[in-house]
């Protein structure tokens, strides 16, 4: 059967489009059962998006939930390898999870990879180009921002202040928010060094090319040297590959410390008010689950993709053919079949549903077919 | 063509003022003063559009993607907590959420503190942080009256001048948060058009100084 591409919606043809790209760079289909443990999710709330998790009682008693996420379970069920290998795995899973805007549960379809084991430079490149290649296969106007945890953590962590202070600094740079932040770090007490430090990392957003000397000028220490060398690394290959004027620096793009490690990045794709991409390097969160393996992963949240579809069908079916008692079943349902050769859609109705766009209307009867009206 | 750069301006005062400063920054839209009853106002060869809606709704339009820009009070982005980038303060519009009582009012701190409300999750938040329990009354006007009449205890409510208060035999205990209007920006359109996103806060951040 070969597929006509105008049929399928966005979201469906992404996920055709994705599965193929991840097998061509041998990740392999991970597929996962629909409940995990609830112990899961409790042993690492933070991680999860949000605070809500379906659950149910197994026949056993055991509490179970729907799953809210696919990155914990992959972690879950990966070993340890031994020496150099890495698993890649890429599935196409639903997930459950609390709507921000209806704050009630809503299935999300998300297809994503994960990268576990001995994570270098080849392998986040490579998690980073299938993000770039992923959103190229979604829109043709995408944008991939970075960043990376590590020259955060860097100026943050070792600051004297209260972990809520902290959180409420990498909020104000989520929000490129440099006025809240020179009040916060002066109500905290910061010196204004680290508030320079911590403004202008807001500030330093764009073509990699520009904002990498940015960061060197702010000399925050050996951590955050290895950092920057890191994203320079991946931004000239990608620039190599002919990726350069996709990806920006950008350290908006920021998520839990306590999780996250090294790169962070979420992408864009033109249309769509919010990122579709979204994923990073989690060694810590590994750690937290008792691997001594790096990890590297993300995500693409297919359900926002309809917002893509803006030019829906004009009409409901092309051809509505109405018939009565009489007809001749045989006859009926040989025109049926002739009428829908080459893709036409047909329709055949004893009457008119209400409201129905058609672009012809035929009626079948004893003469054969009779052409009532013609929308052409 | 250019693609336009929808605005969303609070409707009211406060919105008439953010206006000229757009004005002042060189992004005018003449049409926006005509009296007539159309929604947006475009200025194509600036290539920007302008819409006036309800000041509680416009984080919901950059949120959402329908405005890349807006103009909202800090006390609707805390309250509704909305995913967008907060560009610049403005300064202008300035007023405090504050927590009122009646004048007599002797906080017992071994009793739940009853507090009414249209800002639910500030007060909240604002209770959480100093460890108080408390039952919160959601409000959607009239809040002053609450406490005269018994419903609460307290109120927790913006103040500008603090007359309504005073007039009401109510006064000013503490204050939560200072406010003031804030330009915030979609996230994703950001990215896009983001050149012509910073032109605008740039000039925006111009016309704050001069003023």
């Amino acid at each position: 059967m070969t597929l006509d591409d105008t049929m399928l919606k966005s979201g469906e043809q992404a996920v055709f489009g994705l599965r193929a790209l991840y097998q061509r760079y041998g990740y392999a289909p991970f597929k996962m059962s629909k409940f995990e443990e609830y112990d899961l999710y409790v042993e690492n709330k933070d991680f999860l998006v949000g605070d809500g998790v379906i659950t149910f009682n197994d026949t056993d008693g055991k509490l179970l939930a729907l799953k809210p996420d696919v990155t914990l379970s992959i972690i879950k069920n990966s070993k340890d390898e031994e020496n150099a290998v890495t698993s890649k795995v890429y599935y196409n899973e639903n997930v459950y999870r609390i709507s921000k805007n209806t704050h009630t549960f809503k299935e999300i379809l998300q297809t994503g990879l994960e990268c576990i084991g001995n994570i270098d430079m080849y392998a986040m490149t490579e998690v980073v180009l299938l993000a770039l290649k992923s959103l190229e296969t979604v829109s043709e106007n995408y944008l991939l921002d970075l960043s990376h945890i590590g020259i955060l953590s860097a100026i943050v962590e070792p600051l004297a202040v209260s972990q809520a202070d902290k959180k409420k600094m990498i909020r104000c740079i989520g929000e490129k928010n440099i006025h809240g932040m020179k009040e916060l770090c002066a109500s905290v007490g910061a010196d204004e060094t680290v508030c320079e430090k911590l403004t202008s990392l807001i500030s330093a957003y764009g073509k990699p090319s520009e904002v990498l000397p940015k960061l060197r000028a702010l000399h925050a220490g050996e951590e955050a040297e290895r950092a920057i060398d890191e994203l320079e690394l991946i931004t000239q290959t990608l620039e190599k590959i002919g990726y350069g004027s996709r990806v920006n620096i950008d350290f908006s793009v920021v998520n839990d410390m306590s999780y996250y490690s090294g790169i962070f990045f979420r992408g864009f794709v033109q249309g769509i008010p919010e990122g579709i991409l979204s994923g990073g390097r989690y060694d810590k969160l590994m750690k937290k689950m008792g691997r001594k393996a790096g990890a590297i992963g993300f995500a693409v949240y297919l359900d926002m993709l309809e917002l893509l579809d803006a030019h829906e069908n004009e009409y409901d079916t092309d051809i509505l053919l109405l018939y009565d008692e009489s007809a001749d079943i045989r006859e009926l349902m040989r025109a049926v079949t002739v009428l829908s050769q080459n893709g036409t859609r047909v329709l055949a109705q004893k009457s008119i549903p209400q409201g129905i766009r058609c672009r012809q209307l035929l009626k079948y009867g004893n003469g054969g077919l009779e052409i009532l009206e013609n929308d052409d | 063509m250019k693609t336009m750069i929808n605005i969303a301006l609070p409707k009211g005062r406060l919105g008439e003022k953010v206006y000229g400063m757009f004005e002042q920054a060189g992004f005018d839209c003449p049409s926006i003063k005509e009296n007539n009853r159309k929604l947006t106002f475009e200025n194509e060869e600036k290539g920007i559009r302008f819409f006036w809606v309800k000041p509680s709704d416009v984080a919901i339009y950059v949120e959402r993607g329908a405005a890349d820009l807006g103009i909202a009070g800090k006390d609707i982005l805390l309250e509704y907590n909305p995913d967008v980038y907060e560009l610049l303060d403005l300064g202008i519009g300035k007023c405090r959420m504050a927590v009122a009582a009646k004048k007599t009012f002797r906080d017992n701190p071994a009793k739940t503190l009853r507090v009414a409300t249209k800002f639910t999750n500030i007060a909240r938040e604002f209770y959480a942080g100093k460890c108080r329990d408390i039952d919160i009354i959601h409000l959607n006007g009239s809040i002053e009256l609450a406490p005269i009449l018994g419903l609460s205890d307290v109120i927790v409510d913006i103040v500008e001048t603090g007359k309504t208060l005073l007039e009401n035999d109510l006064v000013p205990i503490e204050t939560v948060v200072p406010i003031s209007a804030r330009v915030i920006a979609n996230k994703a359109n950001f990215k896009f058009k983001s050149e012509r996103i910073e032109a605008i806060a740039e000039g925006l951040a111009r016309a704050c100084r001069e003023n």
